[in-house]
């Protein structure tokens, strides 16, 4: 199928347009918040906490409540549970994450193969975007309208505390409270993208856009924009491979971003392997010609 | 006591901290002048940090209280009045995408405040800050790209562009190269005297620094001595036999300052 029969398709098919819009959103907010999880150092934590967000969602179908408030109430007690454990043992951070999300993710799996539907499993492990209902792409719509507010709002304490916790500490800014929000917004991204990547691949639309528009620019506002668009355009691109021919969609889109993540590490301008190794060689080049 | 208070800008009185049973200060008792020059030294593991968090309200001593500009620190509100420079090792994140300009940004918001953005008169200001450290050539480079000199300047400058009246620096000049070093205390000494502002100066480099100081105030656990730079350099070999446990020589460095 060509792009040109894709672009036919969505104009005919109702669940292509909401899948397509959903990925948009999720390529986005992903970017977005990314950005600050790869730049506080916490791309473990962000795989940590969309994996915790399983248990909660298995309880919510269980109750026939909307998954939404499950997940933010088990990613939150996750990210808690690691917080208190690491600081109250000598069990460090990355251990204590370690051990909370797969204890987490494993309650979930108990909980959903209990449940005897393993099809709602793979789907929320692996993403299927073309499945979205119109009452997910509402609550993707309204996640990803929070997180933007909250990341405009927000933006210079998160930047200060980003940069320089120490200083933003003396400004009186609350750090603890500033990565707790964080965590909640991290399980709410999770949420947003459980129809379109899925809980395992979560992480990688969180890091590889981010990381990406990382290796293309030394601004963070520039980073935040790069990084949805490269976001976006795993989403699209994602969903048309999916669509074409018959993938988890979930899959697709990581391999389009981790495709772009490649480019940038090859060819960026002012990092890529390329350019540093054709400069250091015509630097050599030149040091034996004097 | 009270008839001096406008003219006082910091307050230690009878401060006590201790981590677990290990005593870091003890009974510690000052006042810094509104307008001076502070050097505060002491060796490794003297407390000297901990007294500095103490001070801005980032540890609670177990024991006395701190006082800013005569209010108390934990009521203290107006922390646009003081800069502080951290150590540079331990604090920020090196590979951060910022570039100088935007680093000395930084230090408007906590004027510039919730739900604002920085205005022309605030960007003024920066360029302001960024010429007072002679930094303004560098605005446009990357942070992580700049010299740990350099950086430490562009860190000074984001302390002054809210206008502080009183600079807090932490060791500054660790892992600064000597000939940085020197031009970085000329700097001081040039912002101390133009701007009127009250200086601390956190260091365990006695000699340079009494150069440039108008006070100077020994730390270990407690104060051992206080006052200014000439009684100071009187008494000071006895002063830091006592102090270091060993005899130390000052060593007078003269850049032909005046």
């Amino acid at each position: 199928m060509s792009i040109f029969e894709f672009f036919q398709a969505l104009f005919q098919y109702e669940f292509l347009q909401k899948a397509l819009f959903t990925s948009v959103v999720v390529g986005i907010i992903c970017g977005i918040v990314g950005c600050f999880i790869i730049l506080r150092g916490m791309a473990l934590m962000g795989d940590a906490i969309s994996h915790a967000v399983l248990p909660g969602v298995a309880i919510s179908y269980m109750l026939g409540i909307n998954f939404f408030f499950g997940a933010v109430i088990t990613g939150v007690l996750t990210a808690i549970g690691i917080g208190y454990v690491s600081q109250n043992s000598r069990i460090k951070h990355d251990m204590a994450i370690g051990i909370m999300f797969t204890s987490m993710f494993a309650v979930g799996i108990v909980i959903i193969t209990m449940m005897k539907s393993s099809a709602d499993l793979y789907h929320i492990l692996f993403g299927n975007v073309l499945a979205v209902r119109m009452s997910d792409m509402w609550i993707t719509l309204g996640i990803g309208v929070l997180v933007i507010g909250l990341v405009v709002l927000f933006y210079k304490e998160l930047l200060v505390s980003t940069f320089d916790p120490t200083m933003a500490q003396s400004y009186g800014l609350p750090n603890k409270w500033i990565h707790y929000c964080l965590m909640a917004v991290l399980t709410m991204v999770t949420v947003a993208s459980l129809q379109t990547v899925g809980i395992v691949l979560v992480v990688a639309m969180l890091i590889t856009p981010a990381a990406t528009a990382y290796l293309l620019t030394n601004r963070l506002s520039v980073m935040i924009y790069l990084s949805a668009l490269i976001g976006v355009i795993s989403s699209v691109f994602g969903l048309y491979f999916s669509f074409t021919y018959n993938l988890a969609s979930g899959a697709t889109i990581v391999l389009v971003s981790a495709f772009l993540f490649a480019l940038a590490f090859f060819f960026s301008p002012s990092q890529g392997i390329v350019w540093k190794a054709h400069k250091s060689r015509k630097n050599r080049l030149e040091l034996l010609e004097k | 006591m009270n008839n001096n208070i406008g003219s006082i800008a910091i307050r230690v009185d009878d401060l006590s901290f201790h981590y677990g049973d290990k005593n870091v200060l003890q009974h510690v008792t000052m006042e810094i002048k509104k307008g001076s020059f502070l050097g505060l030294v002491g060796p490794n593991g003297s407390g000297k940090s901990t007294l500095i968090k103490c001070i801005l309200g980032l540890q609670k001593p177990q024991e006395g209280h701190v006082f800013l500009f005569g209010e108390k620190v934990n009521k203290f509100n107006d922390w646009d009045k003081v800069g502080y420079v951290s150590q540079k090792a331990n604090s920020f994140n090196t590979a951060f995408p910022a570039t100088a300009f935007e680093v000395v940004s930084m230090g408007l918001f906590g004027k510039v405040g919730l739900f604002r953005f920085l205005k022309a008169s605030d960007k003024n200001k920066v360029w302001e800050a960024l010429r007072s450290v002679k930094m303004d050539q560098y605005a446009h480079q990357n942070i992580g790209e700049l010299s740990g000199g350099q950086q430490q300047r562009i860190f000074i400058a984001r302390a002054l562009v809210s206008d502080p009246e009183l600079l807090i620096l932490d060791e500054p000049t660790v892992g600064v190269d000597t000939e940085s070093s020197d031009s970085f205390y000329k700097m001081l000494k040039e912002l101390h005297r133009e701007n009127n502002m009250t200086l601390v100066l956190v260091t365990h480099d006695v000699g340079v620094m009494t150069n440039y100081v108008t006070d100077v105030a020994c730390l270990n656990k407690q104060i051992h001595f206080h006052g200014n730079t000439k009684e100071f350099e009187e008494s000071s070999s006895e002063n830091m036999s006592a102090f270091y446990g060993h005899h130390v020589h000052v060593l007078h460095h003269d850049h032909g300052h005046e």
